[in-house]
């Protein structure tokens, strides 16, 4: 159904203690698309997304089982034998709320790089104006690069950290609600700049906002009680869902 | 239904003033304290005073062992409770896993803290002065204040660390950071003002405190300067004079006030207005870190 792949997502379990949370879950993420995971709260599109980069690990009595396996190198990102930090060096991360470091928009940008022993400045300036041209912010900011990211208004703080995610060239981008604490016209550009993305990069996002994955999702995964009750193309799960769930979900009779 | 109003907009009053006039006396003692001490003290305050070592006459004593004592003292227990003090806490923060283990030690810090100083005292002679050898030092003296301030440099380190947002600690473990490296870039840097005034806070208690000095031996009359840290010969450092014996300034008041003749009173008043400033500067130092470090991080 799915062009070339990304990652596949294969009977996915995850626990919180003896929290059953996320239930045999298999999903395809293709190349350079969009796939969108929506779903009334508190039904794990949350944890499943933070299943990708392994923030789960950060906290004890998590426990995976299952694959997600990135292509073309087939790595199982959930074995425990791969390095957390490997993995959220080629997946980054944007959060619900920005999330700004309290320092200049240039160290925002140049942190994932700096962490990896990267301190020449040519190249690090390069990468900062790559990143925030490729965030829609470059015009915005060239000329304060060194003033406090904290002047910044909510939805350019939240395209700095996508900047910042961008900075260190993921092949995975995950969005965890990004646009939920940001008004409108902020909202569209954070899209606009989504759909621009992804001819270079693969992008998951989890939204509570049907309309934004129906806008810009190429693919929907709908979520409900921990499982993936249906995958498509976000045109047919919008038009023309098979399953009764989730026409109730979309036309907005339950959650 | 209006009386009610009515009676409740005179309650809020009256409290208003109570609150205002517990308020006044409280600042009012210390004014007066300070204002008092200040009268006593002040004739005596002269530049001889600070260059002066004490003496059986009243007018010919001075402070200069007793600051000098009081300065290398602090030196000593902020090198010992820096360190430790903010190594703990940022273990207990971010390291230790949470279970009755760490529960234990946490309630224990937070004991400690309240200890009577007097403890301490009693501890370091046993352990620096008697077991180690160390003497009635300053070394001793140093790493017994460092001690009984431990706690409150744990506390604080905490504190300041458990204020910064886990969305910044996420963020920077999104970008590939491992722990060290968050805590170097993000924790540490964020949490210092926090930490630095706990320092400072527990520094201004330590200068104040006489219980544990006196107990592991601080002398009362020292007519000399500890030896030099600078030797003319190689290698030209030396740290003999950690093992000199010491007096401090609380030490020196204590003995002058319990002498009877009049005049080492005014010695007493003059060297609690030095201490006093002292405290008064340190926590005024404290308060502008504090305010330089809240206006540069916001969340």
């Amino acid at each position: 159904m799915v062009e070339e792949l990304k990652a596949e997502v294969k009977n996915l379990n995850f626990y919180y203690g003896k929290n059953h949370v996320l239930k045999n879950i298999n999903l395809p993420v293709a190349r350079r698309k969009i796939t969108a995971l929506i779903g009334p709260s508190g039904c794990g599109k949350t944890t499943f997304l933070r299943c990708f980069n392994r923030m789960h690990d950060l906290y004890p009595g998590n426990r995976y089982e299952g694959e997600i396996v990135l292509y073309p190198d087939n790595l199982n990102i959930l074995s425990p034998v791969v390095d957390p930090i490997k993995v959220r060096m080629q997946i980054s991360m944007v959060f619900q709320k920005p999330n700004p470091f309290p320092k200049s928009i240039y160290e925002n940008v140049v942190y994932g790089l700096k962490i990896r022993g990267v301190h020449k400045k040519n190249y690090l300036d390069e990468v900062v104006e790559k990143s925030l041209r490729g965030a829609a912010l470059w015009d915005e900011v060239k000329d304060r690069l060194h003033k406090p990211a904290y002047d910044l208004s909510g939805g350019q703080q939240q395209r700095l950290c996508i900047a910042r995610a961008l900075a260190t060239n993921p092949r995975i981008l995950l969005f965890d609600e990004p646009t939920s604490a940001l008004d409108p016209i902020a909202t569209a550009k954070i899209e606009e700049l989504m759909v621009e993305l992804k001819k270079e990069v693969t992008i998951l996002i989890v939204t509570h906002n049907m309309q934004q994955a129906a806008r810009v999702s190429d693919y929907t995964a709908f979520m409900y009680l921990g499982e993936v009750i249906e995958f498509g193309k976000t045109d047919k799960i919008f038009t023309n869902p098979s399953e009764k769930l989730t026409e109730e979900y979309i036309t907005g009779r339950f959650g | 239904m209006r009386d009610k109003v009515k009676i409740s907009k005179y309650l809020d009053a009256a409290f208003a003033i109570t609150g205002l006039l517990f308020c006044l006396i409280g600042i009012g003692v210390i004014i007066i304290l300070f204002v008092d001490l200040f009268m006593d003290g002040a004739p005596r305050l002269t530049l001889k005073f600070f260059s002066s070592f004490p003496s059986r006459f009243p007018d010919e004593a001075g402070i200069l062992s007793a600051w000098v004592g009081s300065l290398l003292i602090m030196f000593i227990t902020a090198l010992a409770a820096i360190p430790v003090g903010v190594g703990a806490g940022i273990y207990l923060e971010e390291y230790a896993k949470k279970n009755w283990f760490t529960d234990f030690i946490e309630i224990n810090i937070a004991n400690l803290a309240g200890v009577p100083s007097i403890i301490y005292g009693l501890l370091a002679l046993g352990i620096f002065v008697y077991m180690l050898g160390f003497g009635e030092s300053i070394l001793t003296g140093g790493l017994t204040l460092g001690l009984l301030i431990l706690p409150i440099v744990i506390i604080a380190t905490r504190e300041a660390i458990r204020a910064i947002p886990q969305s910044i600690r996420e963020a920077s473990y999104a970008c590939g950071a491992t722990k060290w490296q968050t805590i170097r870039w993000h924790v540490l840097p964020y949490s210092m003002g926090g930490i630095l005034t706990g320092i400072i806070i527990g520094l201004s208690r330590a200068i104040g405190e006489t219980a544990p000095l006196v107990t592991i031996g601080a002398l009362t009359f020292i007519a000399f300067l500890p030896s030099s840290p600078i030797s003319s010969d190689f290698p030209f450092i030396s740290f003999k004079w950690l093992f000199d014996s010491f007096t401090v300034l609380p030490v020196q008041i204590f003995n002058w006030v319990s002498r009877p003749q009049k005049g080492f009173h005014v010695n007493a008043a003059a060297a609690s207005i030095v201490l006093m400033v002292m405290t008064l500067l340190m926590n005024g130092f404290a308060i502008y870190i504090r305010y330089r470090f809240r206006r540069k991080i916001r969340w």
